[in-house]
């Protein structure tokens, strides 16, 4: 169960989303992001929606896919939405009943909010899905380049986000053997109150990290045994350089942002208290 | 010329007590001596705890020594200056296949090292297709080691050490993790390599099967090489084997049971088909 985390994983396929330079998707990523937030009305959700659907059709990662990756982030979403829907005061009351009031406000923000998370984390798992870590880290590096000169170690930062992107899946390998591991010594995961469910997760972290730190160890020993020696002096099996789709894909997004802006702002559309 | 020479030897670590004081010194590795000339194929065996891994680390410059010498390529491996030059010429592929892919595709984790070297992009390009073929592994070259198994992310490794350039290369326990035929897989590699390549190897390890096609052997017991030659006089030494807690293979040990019943066969006998001559003669 929990391997079927997907965040934050590359999805290999051939698509022209593959294919762009990862500076565009990531500075896309970022537009699109902000985007998210210039609007509220629903004609921008639509325009949103429609972009998105877009983007996820030229992707080529399968809807499923994106959806599971969705999943450890419900939690957050239920509370999100709770918070939004109960303790915003705005409007008429529709609902009411001991101390639970929801209004329009606070069904419109807490609807919106929701729409906007899952927005967000597509948009940015979409990033991941189709960018192998090593080209985030070179986007990333090469985009920060300008902070090395004020001393700001930016490779050696995108080499640390490389590795913690290449360990997940290791990682989470490995808390599934433990727990497998403590479950067959008897440990009890699943029932109790709160408290207990969170101690007994101690058992599980403990040789986690120890596990981490191990490997850790073991890594940085192969990686100065490969002659690593810090971004000085290296060079790029895949060095970046931006192309006509890359040009084009700026153009698609900044068109987007601004139309999505406008049509957000000076379209009318109603529907209920929307 | 020597690729690697070790002369007199010497780790040392600190031990210390659980606030961190020193309490004492530990011997790793006493006084070794060896001599690995180009193009050799050597092996080190010995139980957990002898040092080979230790010894490993040396040849790598991972590890200095505490006394004596350990030059590799003719380079002195105390010499700062010269720590990239040394792990250049002798590349390492360690135990835990996990633990030393930094790449999350095959190609860019191949493409790592000589990245790390400065080598020109289209230079890297060509040199990772070669080593990919080298060790067999060119059409798994966008796939994510995670989804490899054991043998091939081995392999990719390897590779990894190949596109380096290395005159030689140290396998430490190459095949600890891996099920047996992965560790077929690794070892034909290996072989393959040496034909192609012409490199130096040296293999440490605790399984004997491994090691009747080495050059030479040397078979360590706490820190201090004990027995050294060819596979053949190493295995006609079986009770000798037996007393630093190495596992001989079961023909050998077949062999000179009959031997030792009297049986008319020559010491040291490496190969099922090598037994069967031999008996066949008998009658």
């Amino acid at each position: 169960m929990i391997r079927d985390i997907t965040i934050g994983q590359y999805y290999p396929a051939k698509s022209i989303l593959h294919r762009l330079d990862p500076r565009v998707k990531l500075v896309s990523t970022l537009l699109y992001l902000i985007s998210l937030f210039l609007f509220r009305s629903i004609s921008g959700y639509i325009v949103a929606t429609l972009f998105l659907a877009g983007i996820i059709r030229a992707s080529k990662v399968p809807f499923r896919h994106i959806v599971k990756g969705l999943k450890p982030i419900i939690m957050l979403l239920m509370i999100t939405v709770f918070f939004n829907l109960f303790l915003t005061r705005d409007g008429e009351v529709l609902f009411h009943k001991w101390i639970f009031t929801i209004t329009e406000g606070g069904l419109r923000t807490a609807v919106y909010m929701a729409i906007r998370l899952i927005y967000l984390i597509i948009g940015s798992s979409l990033m991941t899905f189709t960018t192998t870590p090593n080209e985030l880290t070179d986007g990333i590096e090469k985009l920060l380049y300008p902070l090395n000169r004020i001393h700001v170690p930016v490779h050696e930062v995108a080499m640390m986000m490389s590795i913690a992107l290449r360990f997940i899946p290791i990682l989470l390998e490995e808390t599934d053997k433990i727990m497998k591991a403590q479950i067959a010594r008897g440990a009890d995961l699943e029932s109790g109150n709160m408290v207990q469910r969170v101690k007994s997760m101690i058992p599980i972290l403990v040789p986690l990290f120890v596990s981490a730190f191990r490997r850790a160890n073991d890594l940085a020993m192969a990686m100065e045994a490969r002659c690593y020696r810090g971004g000085e002096g290296r060079t790029k099996m895949k060095p970046l350089c931006y192309r006509t789709r890359d040009r084009i894909a700026y153009m698609v997004v900044i068109v987007y942002v601004i139309g999505v802006f406008l049509i957000g702002k000076y379209v009318p559309l109603r529907v209920w208290i929307f | 010329m020597n690729m690697i020479q070790a002369e007199k030897l010497i780790f040392e670590y600190e031990k210390r007590d659980e606030e961190g004081n020193v309490v004492g010194t530990s011997r790793a590795i006493d006084e070794v001596d060896i001599d690995v000339k180009e193009g050799q194929f050597i092996a080190v065996l010995g139980h957990n705890g002898s040092g080979k891994s230790t010894l490993a680390k040396h040849i790598n410059a991972i590890l200095v020594p505490t006394e004596g010498t350990v030059r590799v390529d003719g380079r002195d491996t105390k010499k700062p200056e010269e720590l990239w030059n040394v792990r250049q010429s002798a590349g390492m592929v360690f135990q835990n296949p996990d633990n030393q892919i930094i790449g999350t595709v095959v190609e860019e984790d191949v493409g790592f090292g000589p990245e790390n070297l400065g080598v020109p992009t289209d230079e890297i390009w060509q040199r990772v297709e070669e080593s990919l073929k080298a060790v067999g592994m060119i059409s798994y070259r966008h796939h994510s080691p995670n989804k490899l198994s054991g043998g091939q992310k081995q392999r990719v490794a390897i590779a990894g050490v190949v596109a380096m350039e290395p005159k030689c290369i140290v396998l430490d326990e190459p095949t600890a993790m891996l099920d047996p035929a992965g560790r077929k897989e690794v070892l034909r590699t290996v072989q393959k390599l040496r034909e192609k390549k012409n490199v130096t190897v040296i293999l440490i390890t605790h399984y004997m099967e491994e090691v009747i096609d080495a050059d030479k052997i040397y078979v360590m017991d706490h820190g201090r090489v004990v027995m050294e030659g060819t596979p053949r006089e190493i295995f006609s030494r079986v009770d000798e084997l037996k007393g630093y807690r190495l596992d001989v293979p079961q023909v050998t040990l077949l062999a000179d049971e009959l031997r030792k019943r009297g049986v008319d066969i020559p010491a040291g006998i490496l190969r099922k088909e090598e037994l069967v001559r031999h008996l066949c003669q008998l009658g």
